[in-house]
């Protein structure tokens, strides 16, 4: 008979069969268990964080960093409840996370016991599924079940509930060689007959929209996409989600659509008469106004969630499947017909003609300044001085949408940014992530001073794994996405947007023992960012930025995407 | 255009799957008229018969996104696929004094209702049949004095194909 195991034993080892090689936590009675096996095992670097929401923006950066799935450790009750906003960011999402949560032992449970918490119930509408393990018999399995839902399918975050006694009691470690759930089977592979219609519409287009979104990247189909764009000579407009999922460089690059997409983005998509939509699930802030959005436009929506499809906009065919086979069918559907490549370019020619003059009609821009430092100005200057090869996390606000808009996005994988949940305080955990899978790789979180202060604690943690993360701080002094809707809709009327005590983020900086740089004239941006390019170590930069200024073009909520306020 | 719909939920059998479903519910706002579960032949798998109301967009919604929760085995649109039966139970706890005590028994006799309790002052009627039925019977035996009323719910499946 084989030796038994503790459950905490079960749990590592599962762990280390499943590939993780690093762990975000924070202890607890509850986890004491696991983290004692974790003492005895090198193979996994645990990365202690400070507050167990880093831990999950953490495990979340360094899974959409690389495509694998992120694991956090926490204890029960407050340490459970303090990841909810990291599974929520990840879950909206779709990024694969496994959470283990300790939980107090099987029998008190429902007790109202130290450090109790129902993690389950209150994580069971932000979770993709989620487990409370009763019996040491059924962990293997489990884990094993846990990391199969992450990643497969939509991906997502898995909570797996870990009671105290079931981490001591032992049995023999079985583990399954393959996961068969009768009631879970995603559907990877498209129906070759949607593929087929959905070509025909291609060939009867005379004003196509390829639509990228996050799908692309969690599914690796970005050299389709590229593919498919250049065979057809179609113009791509990327969600938030899917920036980096076609090179943002590129000539049939539109940018980013929607609330503060690109003027010829929104006006190409208002008046296309195809849509093809390649894992993307069409957001309030991705469509506006939802009757007015591209209204001559047939859509072909291309989902690995069958509830994607047809829950915000009508779709003429929906293709359920994995965005990189579908589009590689499609790609095969293409080569057969065999239609030469300039009968594409000439059907598409007068699209492109008119997208060209609203392209040239207002380019993304701004007005530049000798006085204040523009935060546009900023990104532009970072996207050069890094080649646009950094990955690059934001917080959430108006540094999110100036980063979105100013520092192209050519690789996938090299944003990062909580899209759905719009989660402040999401980047700099998130870059630690990034940074601790990437050791050689330029990493920056673009802040603001609002969203940095929400997790900032994580500045010890980064100087524990002696990350060199540049954080850019884009200082106005306001919460500024508020500031600029209270602006525009609400006659000025400034509330709750301004604190009376920022910290001095340089001195702070020095005493967590990293690197601050300041600047505040337009003329020592530069220097400011190339000293902490150079600065190896984790160095906050904070930009005083013009405190007013907006991101545009805007489009107000609840209205038609063609209804932009412009510069 | 709105309209009623009964759905027929095959769901594992497991702590919190229950939970699942209702909260998808509550948290995407959409409605429950009535719902009724038990185990099935298959001890791992229970059965669920729910009658809800939307439009199309959302009835298509409604069962794909019951279709993405894991404990979710099988999701059938009763309404959309023909002809099925559907049945309901009701216990009606009725008052039946002298002068009303051979009223409440003629209509138990005419909708064949069944007598499960009988008290000096009161009737307890078991009545098993559609929806409709179940609220002309309700209808009837309340000017006589309802004192307490308890529904199942509907329970639905579909007819097996006639074909000779």
């Amino acid at each position: 008979m084989a030796t038994k195991m503790t459950g905490a034993q079960i749990i590592v080892e599962a762990l280390k069969r499943e590939g993780v090689d690093i762990i975000f936590g924070y202890p607890g009675g509850a986890v004491i268990d696991i983290y004692d096996e974790l003492y005895r095992t090198p193979e996994i670097k645990h990365v202690l964080v400070r507050h167990e929401q880093g831990a999950t923006h953490a495990a979340d950066g360094l899974a959409r960093s690389t495509g694998k799935v992120g694991v956090c450790l926490v204890t029960s009750g407050p340490g459970a409840t303090n990841t909810v906003t990291g599974i929520a960011t990840a879950y909206m999402d779709s990024i694969p996370l496994v959470v283990l949560t300790g939980q107090v032992p099987t029998k008190l449970i429902g007790n109202d016991a130290f450090q109790e918490v129902d993690i389950t119930g209150i994580t069971r509408p932000c979770t993709k599924h989620n487990f409370l393990v009763k019996r040491v018999e059924d962990l293997a399995w489990t884990l094993k079940a846990a990391f199969h839902i992450a990643r497969t399918g939509r991906p997502g975050p898995v909570l797996v509930d870990l009671p105290k006694d079931v981490q001591q009691a032992k049995t023999e470690f079985v583990w399954p060689e393959e996961i068969k759930l009768r009631s879970y089977n995603p559907v990877y592979e498209p129906h070759r007959k949607q593929v087929e219609k959905a070509y025909r519409l291609l060939e009867a287009s005379t004003r196509p929209v390829l639509l990228v979104g996050g799908g692309v990247i969690s599914s690796g189909a970005h050299e389709e996409v590229r593919e498919l764009a250049e065979l057809l000579h179609l113009p791509v407009t990327m969600t938030l989600m899917g920036l980096g999922g076609f090179p943002g460089t590129h000539e049939y690059s539109l940018g980013m659509l929607g609330m503060h997409g690109t003027y010829y983005a929104n006006m190409a998509v208002a008046n296309s008469d195809l849509i093809i939509a390649v894992g993307a699930r069409f957001d309030d802030r991705v469509t506006g106004k939802v009757d007015a959005f591209a209204p001559m436009a047939k859509i072909v929506h291309i989902d690995i969630d069958p509830t994607s499809i047809q829950k915000n906009v009508r779709v003429d065919v929906p293709i359920v499947g994995d965005c990189k086979r579908a589009l590689a069918r499609l790609l095969e559907v293409i080569r057969e017909v065999g239609r030469p490549a300039k009968l594409w370019k000439e059907q598409f020619k007068e699209w492109w003609e008119q997208i060209d003059i609203w392209k040239r009609r207002y380019p993304l821009s701004y007005k530049q300044d000798s006085e204040h430092i523009k935060p546009q100005f900023v990104i532009e200057k970072l996207y050069e001085l890094t080649k646009g090869e950094a990955i690059v996390a934001t917080e959430v606000g108006q540094n999110q949408m100036w980063t979105a808009q100013f520092y192209k996005f050519d690789r996938p994988r090299t944003l990062l940014s909580s899209g759905g949940l719009g989660t402040m305080g999401y980047g700099f955990p998130a870059s630690i992530g990034a940074q601790m899978a990437h050791p050689d790789k330029l990493v920056l979180d673009i802040a603001g001073d609002g969203s940095i202060q929400m997790n900032i604690q994580e500045m010890a943690t980064a100087m524990d794994q002696k990350l060199p993360i540049k954080v850019i701080i884009l200082n106005n002094g306001y919460l500024g996405m508020v500031r600029q809707w209270q602006e525009l809709f609400y006659d000025r009327r400034y509330s709750a947007v301004q604190f009376a005590t920022i910290p001095d983020f340089v001195k702070l900086a020095d005493a967590y023992g990293a690197v601050g740089l300041r600047a505040t004239k337009p003329e020592e941006v530069e220097p400011v960012l190339k000293k902490a390019l150079e600065t190896n170590s984790l160095v906050l930069v904070d930009i005083h930025i013009a405190p007013e200024e907006g991101v545009f073009p805007m489009v107000p909520a609840g209205r038609a995407t063609t209804e932009m306020i412009l510069v | 255009m709105e309209k009623k719909h009964t759905l027929s939920v095959l769901v594992e059998n497991t702590p919190g799957a229950l939970a699942r479903i209702v909260g998808l519910f509550s948290g995407r706002g959409f409605n429950i008229d009535s719902l009724c579960v038990a185990e099935t032949l298959d001890p791992t798998l229970s059965h669920l018969t729910l009658v809800t109301h939307g439009d199309d967009m959302i009835i298509e919604q409604i069962i794909k996104q019951l279709r993405r929760l894991i404990d979710v085995y099988k999701v059938v649109d009763v309404t959309e696929e023909g002809e099925f039966v559907e049945r309901e139970m009701a216990l009606i706890k009725v008052r039946a004094e002298k002068e009303t005590r051979a009223e409440v028994l003629r209509m138990c006799d005419i909708f064949r209702c069944k007598v499960v309790d009988v008290s000096p002052k009161t009737y307890t009627v078991e009545v098993t049949g559609t929806e409709s039925k179940i609220e002309a019977v309700i209808e009837l035996l309340r000017p006589l004095g309802i004192k307490e009323l308890v529904r199942t719910g509907l329970v639905a499946m579909r007819r097996e194909k006639k074909t000779l």
